[in-house]
């Protein structure tokens, strides 16, 4: 599939009186026909930023933006083929359900017949029949943020725009709508380009995820490459919970590549490229890729810090004689007993759940 | 910059409307200054500014009027500052009674025209006056309420009510809880006062007395009537230019007054926006506002009642005026004087309605336009809109008639003696209140929903008409009733620009003053209060409505 919608090192800078902020930092891109990109990334980092360049309501300080191979850099939101559902909605106040979701179509001259077919079909799509004559206040948040995404789907745009659409609602109806966006966007194969610091929620609902940082991305991958292959300690950070071990390659042996940890303790993991025997690397390992083991069992040797137990999950913080704490999720931590903070324990890491970063 | 310019050429509608917004800005809000400027300082085509060399000369007739205005400014300034600071401190911050009564007589300056209190200080202390005679009756003594004394006593009467207005606003937005506090850790309630309450109500008493004192430097109606032997600089130059046809003396005296006109507004937008920090840091709250001491609550209460009364004094004394035969000689009720106003002045009446109503629509259409485009569009060029769309803000309206008679007096643009001048005075001196109304209206309408549109495919023009004028209509609605009401009232920049075919009834009462009959003059007075009390009330009545239906979509 040929790439929809291409950003070529957009950039924006926000010159302010005392300072500018480069919200966006030559970003490059592209997003695939009928695929769904999620911007994830902590609060600032210029994802709206971005998406609001690809909507039209901020102009770039550089760099360009294709849609379908046409240049649409300078053209005003109007003249776009895009359709944004806003966080906060931007439903007409003075407009019915309907007069929302006909907008659209009237200013793009469609006959009034065809406007009331497309609008009843575009509210049936999200669920929202029979809710036509009703002004946006007597809706709730879910009703209006399902009227914002049929009066974006209407117009049959060649890209949507998400902005953490689901923010403003609670967190049971937020796994239900994403799920819902989720399965239209398929169903209607509709390129979407969606911003949320939610991870969850990227995780859940994204073919690819954009990491950004600071107007930067940091990385771009499929869920499951973020969360298996952080391309940085930022990254693995940032997705879920990480911990660091300081290590050197001792040797690479074809599929395998043997690990040296602090403590002189040697690891077997699977090679991975581009490392070689005596560099410097930084091991991540997930809080739920090791095991508590008898002390002198283990891979590493500690004390148990503290311990927090939610039922289905035992938290604990090891601490490592001359190195940084170590954090473990143990499922099911009855099953074992549940260990008493000053326990001595040891550590066994799951050797394929191990990656490797460069020591930055 | 460059990008904005090639985004505007893909939206012409918005190009276009930029373009002519620009074009009527220019024409007739800056062309009629330049011209001001230009006449001051060259004659015929030769660079000549000879008055200005006679003013820093310190010729008299032009330093004393300089130093005039100066003088009662100051003066009116503090009188009016204390004034209103007194009756904000009274209604935000104490519990004595009939506070509403009291907002509403405050607002009675605000609406009616100003110059209405310098006739009803010559129906009271003039020489015919009710209490001049009746002191020289009883005691043997007199005095003259021209110049000085009367221009400072009418002008603190008409403006304090601009005071006590910024001051409530400042004052309601100080948390009780930082006097209580003050309290609280064993401050006397005087040393409260002083140290917390004043200190935080310090910008907002600057931003009060600045404002004060651009109004009465503006003044034209008050002491045309009451000046006497003391000349203000806006009198001389309608004086030089009407009576002595000298545009070069008038158009210097212009730029003399309009030099700390503006340095004070420039001042004074610089205090109101410190002030905009303390309202921040404080949250209002009418809750925790205890019993005042007696002995703060009663001599408040009577320093209040004591204005309130001298207003009403001042009010009731024109509707009396307007009752009697001939004022100082025949005090015998008629009804003489309203026969006279809808017969002979009828036709002036008229004409200020006519008027007023065509330059309504046109200033406050073209008002939302401006903010709008102001708020919410990003264009070259924007701020320049912003600053030039409110520069008759900050402008002497006598020096914008000034302006106007000097630009519009030749062709290519010949205009005087119609009525479209008028109009066109109407709409761009009062469009400002207009533009701020409009803007503090957008403010509340979240972006998004422009943004929505123009996302969905909507141009300009589609995005202007459809979404944002209908959710500001109760805005649009009440500004051009103010706007209305502004213009029924206006006197000092159309007094220029009048003709014999269209006269209008702030003149027509001004000529009456001029013929020493006050009565008349009075019954002209009641007649306009009567039609802007009668738009406010229509608005009351519109605007609740617009605002229901509003309450029906929510937001
Ligand atoms: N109009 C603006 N003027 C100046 N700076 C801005 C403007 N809009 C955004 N910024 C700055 O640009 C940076 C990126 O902002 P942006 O809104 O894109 O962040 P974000 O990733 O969407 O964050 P969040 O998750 O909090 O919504 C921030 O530092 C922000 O302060
Ligand atoms: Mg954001």
């Amino acid at each position: 599939m040929g790439a929809e919608l291409v950003l070529e090192k957009l950039t924006k800078v926000f010159r302010g009186r005392r300072e500018s902020v480069v919200a966006v930092d030559h970003l490059d891109l592209s997003v695939a026909k009928g695929e769904l990109l999620t911007l994830l990334g902590p609060s600032g980092c210029g994802k709206t930023t971005t998406l609001r360049m690809v909507g039209g309501f901020e102009d770039p300080t550089e760099g360009r933006i294709l849609l379908g191979g046409q240049d649409i850099t300078r053209l005003p939101p109007q003249r776009r083929n895009t359709a944004t559902v806003f966080q906060s909605y931007g439903l007409f106040p003075h407009m019915t359900v309907f007069e929302n979701v006909a907008f659209g179509l009237k200013v793009r001259r469609v006959r009034r017949r065809e406007v009331r077919d497309r609008v009843k079909r575009a509210l049936e799509l999200v669920g929202l029949a029979g809710l036509e004559h009703r002004p946006p206040s007597k809706l709730s948040g879910g009703q209006q943020q399902r009227v914002a995404l049929s009066r974006a789907l209407v117009i049959e745009p060649r890209v949507l725009l998400f902005d953490e659409p689901l923010s403003n609602l609670d967190a049971k109806l937020r796994v239900e709508t994403r799920e819902q966006i989720r399965r239209l966007q398929k169903e209607l194969d509709i390129t979407s380009l969606y911003v949320t610091h939610d991870q969850a929620e990227a995780m859940a609902i994204s073919d690819r995820i954009v990491i950004m940082c600071r107007g930067l991305v940091q990385q771009v991958g499929s869920p499951y490459e973020i969360y298996a292959r952080p391309a940085n300690t930022f990254v693995a950070d940032f997705i879920g919970r990480a911990n660091f071990l300081k290590a050197r390659v001792v040797a690479v042996r074809g599929e395998e590549l043997e690990l040296e940890l602090v403590s002189g303790r040697k690891l077997s993991v699977p090679a991975l490229p581009g490392f070689a025997a005596e560099e410097a690397v930084l091991a991540v390992v997930r809080p739920e890729a090791a095991d508590l083991v008898p002390p002198e069992a283990g891979d590493i040797e500690g004390t148990v810090g503290f311990a927090h137990y939610t039922g289905a999950l035992g938290t604990y913080r090891v601490d490592i004689v001359g190195g940084e704490p170590f954090n473990v999720e143990v499922q099911s931590p009855q099953e074992r007993g549940f260990l008493q903070p000053g326990t001595r324990v040891g550590l066994r890491l799951h050797r394929t759940s191990i990656h490797l970063l460069r020591e930055e | 910059m460059l990008n904005e310019l090639r985004r505007l050429i893909h939206d012409p509608m918005l190009l276009a409307v930029i373009v002519v917004v620009f074009a009527l800005l220019g024409l007739f809000i800056g062309f009629p200054l330049v011209k001001v400027l230009q006449t001051s300082l060259f004659h015929r085509g030769s660079f000549d500014p000879t008055y200005f060399l006679y003013f820093l000369e310190g010729r008299a007739y032009l330093l004393r009027p300089f130093l005039n205005s100066l003088t009662v400014g100051a003066l009116v300034a503090l009188a009016g500052t204390i004034v209103g600071f007194i009756f904000a401190y009274a209604v935000t911050r104490t519990d004595i009674p009939g506070k509403t009564a009291f907002r509403w007589i405050a607002m009675f300056p605000i609406i009616s025209p100003p110059f209405l209190l310098a006739l009803s200080a010559l129906l009271l202390l003039g020489r015919n006056g009710i209490i001049t005679r009746f002191v020289q009756a009883m005691w043997g003594f007199t005095w003259n309420i021209y110049g000085l004394p009367g221009l400072v006593l009418t002008e603190t009467l008409a403006y304090f009510p601009l005071a006590f207005m910024t001051l409530e606003g400042v004052l309601s937005g100080i948390d009780p809880a930082l006097e209580e506090s003050a309290l609280d850790l064993g401050a006397s309630k005087l040393r409260t006062f002083f140290r917390v309450t004043l200190p935080l109500a310090t910008p907002g008493l600057a931003a009060a007395l600045l404002l004060v004192f651009i109004r009465s430097l503006e003044d034209f109606g008050n002491p045309i009537v009451i000046q006497g032997r003391f000349p203000v600089l806006t009198v001389q130059a309608y004086l030089a230019i009407t009576g002595m046809y000298n545009l070069p003396l008038g158009a210097t005296l212009c730029i003399i007054l309009l030099v700390p006109t503006l340095l004070a507004f420039i001042l004074q937008r610089y205090w109101v926006t410190r002030r905009s920090f303390v309202t921040v840091t404080g949250r209002p709250s009418t809750a925790g506002l205890r019993s005042t001491e007696p002995w703060v609550k009663w001599p408040l209460f009577g320093a209040v009642c004591l204005l309130a009364g001298i207003i009403l004094l001042f009010y009731g004394m024109v509707l009396y005026g307007s009752f009697t035969t001939l004022w100082g000689v025949n005090h015998t009720l008629t009804l003489e004087n309203f026969q006279y106003v809808f017969s002979t002045g009828a036709s002036y009446l008229l004409n200020t309605l006519k008027l007023a109503g065509a330059a309504t629509p046109l200033g406050g259409i073209l008002g939302v336009l401006i903010a709008y485009l102001v708020s919410r569009k990003r264009f070259p060029g924007r701020v320049a809109m912003d600053l030039l769309s409110m520069l008759n803000f900050a402008v002497p309206g006598i020096i914008v008639g000034i302006g106007y008679v000097l630009a519009f007096n030749t062709p290519p643009i010949q205009l005087t003696g119609t009525a479209a001048i008028i109009v066109l005075v109407f709409v761009f001196q009062r469009m400002p209140v207009g533009i701020r109304e409009g803007i503090a209206m957008l403010d509340q309408v979240d972006p998004t929903i422009d943004e929505a549109a123009s996302d969905l495919g909507a141009g300009f023009f589609r995005t202007f008409t459809r979404i944002t004028l209908p959710l500001v209509a109760p805005a649009v609605v009440a500004g051009m009733a103010y706007m209305f009401s502004a213009c029924v009232t206006s006197i000092s920049a159309v007094i220029m620009v009048v003709s014999a075919r269209w006269q209008l009834i702030t003149v027509a009462l001004l000529h009456e003053v001029d013929n020493a009959d006050l009565a008349q003059a009075a019954a002209y007075g009641v007649v306009i209060i009567l039609v802007v009390l009668g738009v406010i009330l229509l608005l009351d009545q519109l605007v609740g409505r617009v605002l229901l239906g509003r309450g029906r979509h929510g937001r």
